[in-house]
């Protein structure tokens, strides 16, 4: 390995250096007050491979992403450990040899791309910027020319103009592209990818995917890819190491981690993935990750873990091989059984009579018409799920149903009786009997009341109780939703996503109500959250006898809650199955693009 | 193309308010204690003259007349003669409106680069010893009136403890044959805007700091002075104009105050003299032009607030 000077000009085509790769040691990272966030993390990343990092949230997986970069969020530094690139320990330089070597060659791809991007300067622009400053090529010539070959390489048009677009007139998955052709711009020798595709549709995603995967190859560069989605990290990851509340808990390549997990979280959270295939049933972790300064002395994990014996509680246990290319940080790694992979059995529709029926229904937001003509019947006692990517009119139809958007056109008709628009023009029983739970649990309750007090609203006010009897069914609904009824007197930023998104469910289902629109209601939250939520919404449908409305992007997701599946496509629904048939007959080619580009996890 | 329409249409806007306002002057007018009449000819007139003053003046025309009168007066150009000097009210305008157009210049060139600069300095040591000893300057500042600042600056720097600079102007030369008196005015002036301005630039920079595309840009190893100036500063620049354009705006009407503590030969001592000597056609004519300027500073702050956003600048492609 050659020592390089950070503050060297590249050369054209710096391919040389890229042999090494990365090796993290003992990386931690603590706050002020001497907590770690995350520590003793060991990764290695031969050059021209990806290693994927899975983590939920707050396991600290950002925090190891830009720490490879030398960087902390505000308030962290960077205590103890190694990481060493090119035969250089980034933990070693200096401020303005640590500027050298960002974006030169460690660069950054960001989640965001809405945000990441300045959005007062034009994107070719951009690209030049990171060139200039680290002083790339020969000369401008040289630099103007790789601006051109940078976006041609992630498939982004290389005529002048687009260079000379602002970031708001481009479409999200270009804005990301964007970002990407600034990260492999300079040939960097290591890029770190962070969640780059978490809010991108999936055909986007697919393309985004298939361009970091071309350009690590290409340019023979190491590739940290940072998600949660461990579907999506599978297929593009040579490995994948698994992060949990800050340390790495299991390391192997990609195909045997997902078979033959060795650490029980990351067989918990191979379970919580929704499988595309439909041959498992999804089941959610109970509990949540311990967050920094809270994390159990012996192993992070054994609070929730259902294999935990005594002896897992007394110490941190050391990550340790347990098989070929294979380590795991479990006492019992023996134990650890792969996921279930069992025969669900496929829930067929009833052909009941539709509870709700919606026909020709058009919808406009002033001059944009969304919805064209829709027709669509959800049969008593099921789920259809409404799916389809952003922009494709399924939360204005949600929104339409619940009386939340009037502009509209068309009948709408709840058990044989007609529907008005908004909800102020319907009834008090109708009202109660379309509940609606609102895709963003962080937004969609008052900061200002108790859970209790929100929960026991629609009760109020729709159903006209009070006083004790108010407080007795209040409490039962949180016991329902397993929170417990002390609760009621929490504010909602005490509690977790999660925990927020089942107050929501408590507060839609309070009043009793017939249909259920559920807008999106897991995509702010982790696959293992996600899969008890799911779980939940299961229990009452069989329980209450409801009828729901899922409205979701996620396709795999739709196989394992929905009897029945209408797919959106621009305001018109262009397929309307049974889940068996859609998922094994598609007819719509849209359908069929949309099976093809999710990734899936077992393959 | 957007910047055209944009600007088309609050000259309309602009229009339509200083029709308003030329409406609500002319009730104010209206409505002040005596008459104009009695102005002129002083308190010993003999009701046979007062008589004939009113009907010279047109005063008693129903007032919808007079004001059509009035109006289209004021659109010609015609802004008619002082009811006290019987001079054209544009002649004792003129040199008054040049000289407060000087002072506030003067004052809106110190403060506004100062307090951008103030105002990011302050940002950028967030949370230590400068950016709260900063923040509670502009605090104390901001609230305290323009007469007090004024009145200590006078005190400070001209009668008290220190003579470095006259504290009146003197009315037998122009203002510029002696710079050495516009000094306490613009200051005064300065410490009445810029706390404002500095306090919005310090808000709008944490908030650009912070932002994602400011991170991105340190990521991509972009020289800190670069990340300053040509991600933040700009992105911070739209918002912030907007308040500049008020205390620009604000500075027409402080004015006033500051002119008569200084004795500054200005538009603000013109209204002040003309409220006395009920010269109801300068007062009016100096309100009008007030109004104007207010109109005209905040369409300003709107081009500039498009010019620094390429979203409002150009459409979506």
């Amino acid at each position: 390995m050659s020592v390089v000077d950070p503050t060297a000009p590249l050369s054209d085509h710096p391919r040389r250096m890229n042999a090494g790769g990365l090796q993290v040691r003992g990386l931690r990272v603590e706050t002020r007050a001497g907590v770690a966030v995350v520590d003793g993390v060991d990764l290695d990343v031969p050059a021209g491979t990806v290693l994927g990092l899975v983590g939920e949230s707050g396991s600290g997986k950002t925090t190891v992403g830009t720490a490879l970069l030398g960087g902390t969020r505000r308030g962290l530094r960077i205590a103890g450990g190694s990481v060493l690139l090119e035969g250089i320990d980034l933990t070693t330089l200096s401020e303005v040899e640590l500027r050298g070597w960002r974006g030169s060659r460690v660069s950054y791809v960001p989640q965001d791309p809405t945000t990441a991007l300045d959005p007062a300067m034009r994107v070719g622009k951009q690209v030049r910027e990171v060139l200039d400053c680290h002083d790339y090529g020969s000369g401008p010539d040289a630099r103007a020319q790789r601006v051109t070959e940078a976006f041609g390489e992630v498939g982004l048009p290389t005529d002048g103009e687009f260079a000379l677009r602002y970031p708001h007139q481009l479409s999200g998955g270009q804005q990301q592209r964007v970002c990407i052709a600034i990260a492999f711009a300079t040939w960097p020798a290591l890029v770190v990818l962070d969640e780059p595709t978490t809010g991108l549709d999936v055909t986007t995603q697919s393309l985004v995917l298939d361009t970091v995967r071309k350009l690590t190859q290409q340019h023979g560069c190491a590739a940290l890819y940072i998600s949660h989605d461990l579907a999506v990290v599978s297929t593009i990851s040579d490995e994948v190491a698994v992060l949990y509340a800050g340390s790495v808990v299991e390391r192997a390549p990609t195909e045997q981690l997902v078979h033959r997990p060795r650490h029980p979280y990351t067989s918990r959270l191979v379970a919580a993935v929704p499988d595309l295939a439909g041959r498992r049933a999804l089941t959610g972790i109970p509990g949540g990750a311990p967050s920094p300064g809270a994390r159990p002395p012996g192993c992070r994990f054994e609070p929730r873990c259902t294999l935990a014996v005594d002896e897992c509680a007394r110490g941190l246990p050391p990550l340790v091989p347990v098989a070929d290319d294979h380590l795991a940080r479990c006492i019992r790694s023996a134990d650890v059984s792969p996921a279930e992979v069992r025969d669900r059995d496929p829930e067929v529709g009833r052909a009941a009579d539709p509870l709700l029926r919606v026909e020709g229904l058009s919808a406009r937001y002033g001059k944009v018409s969304v919805l064209h003509g829709l027709s669509l019947d959800v049969p008593r006692g099921t789920c259809v799920a409404l799916l389809g990517e952003s922009g494709s009119g399924k939360t204005t139809l949600a929104r339409t149903i619940a009386g939340l958007h009037r502009d509209a056109e068309g009948t709408l008709s709840l058990a044989g009786e007609r529907l008005p628009f908004g909800s102020h023009e319907r009834t008090r029983q109708t009202r109660a009997a379309i509940a609606y739970v609102f895709q963003n649990p962080y937004s969609s309750l008052n900061p200002r009341r108790t859970v209790g007090d929100s929960v026991g609203r629609p009760l109020r006010v729709l159903r006209g109780v009070r006083g004790a009897e108010l407080d007795r069914r209040v409490g039962e609904m949180l016991d329902r939703v397993y929170l417990s009824s002390h609760y009621a007197q929490r504010y909602p930023d005490q509690l977790s996503g999660g925990e927020r998104q089942r107050v929501a469910v408590a507060r839609a289902l309070i009043s009793e109500p017939t249909l259920l629109v559920c807008d999106e209601i897991t995509s702010a939250l982790d696959v293992s959250v996600q899969a008890n939520l799911v779980g939940l919404i299961e229990e009452f449908r069989h329980e209450l006898d409801l009828t729901l409305l899922f409205v979701t992007h996620d396709i795999a997701l739709v196989r394992n809650v929905a009897q029945q599946v209408a797919v959106l496509q621009a305001g018109a629904i262009v397929e309307n199955a049974p889940t068996e048939r859609l998922f094994t007959d598609p007819q719509h080619a849209y359908t069929r693009e949309l099976l093809e580009t999710t990734p899936n996890l077992v393959s | 193309m957007a910047l055209g329409r944009l600007v088309g249409r609050r000259l309309a806007v602009g229009t339509v308010i200083l029709f308003v306002v030329s409406l609500l002057v002319f009730g104010a007018s209206l409505l002040l204690p005596g008459d104009a009449a009695r102005a002129v000819l002083g308190r010993s007139a003999s009701p046979d003259r007062l008589a004939v003053v009113r009907a010279q003046m047109h005063l008693d025309d129903p007032a919808p007349q007079r004001y059509l009168a009035w109006a289209s007066d004021l659109v010609t150009g015609d802004l008619g003669n002082s009811t006290v000097s019987q001079e054209p009210v544009i002649e004792l305008i003129a040199g008054r409106s040049g000289n407060s157009l000087l002072l506030m210049a003067i004052a809106a060139l110190v403060a506004t680069p100062l307090s951008l600069l103030l105002g990011s300095w302050s940002a950028l040591r967030r949370d230590q010893l400068a950016d709260h000893a900063t923040a509670l300057g502009t605090l104390v500042l901001a609230s305290l009136p323009e007469f007090v600042v004024g009145i200590a600056l006078i005190y400070v720097f001209a009668t008290g403890l220190l003579q470095w600079f006259p504290p009146v102007v003197s009315t037998t030369m122009p203002v510029l044959e002696q710079p050495s008196v516009l000094v306490l005015p613009v200051a005064t002036l300065v410490l009445a805007v810029a706390p404002y301005i500095t306090r919005m630039m310090r808000a709008t920079m944490l908030e650009v700091l912070d932002s994602d595309f400011v991170h991105q840009a340190r990521l991509n190893g972009i020289p800190e002075r670069s990340v300053l100036w040509r991600h933040a500063v700009p992105n911070a620049i739209g918002p912030v104009a907007q308040v500049i354009g008020l205390q620009l705006a604000y500075l027409a009407g402080g004015i006033v105050l500051v002119e008569f503590l200084f004795a500054y030969p200005g538009i603000g001592q013109g209204i002040v003299e003309a409220v006395n000597a009920r010269d109801i056609p300068t007062l009016q004519a100096l309100i009008m032009l007030i109004a104007a300027f207010y109109v005209l500073v905040n369409l300003l702050a709107d081009v500039v607030g498009v010019l620094t956003n390429p979203r409002l600048r150009t459409g979506v492609a």
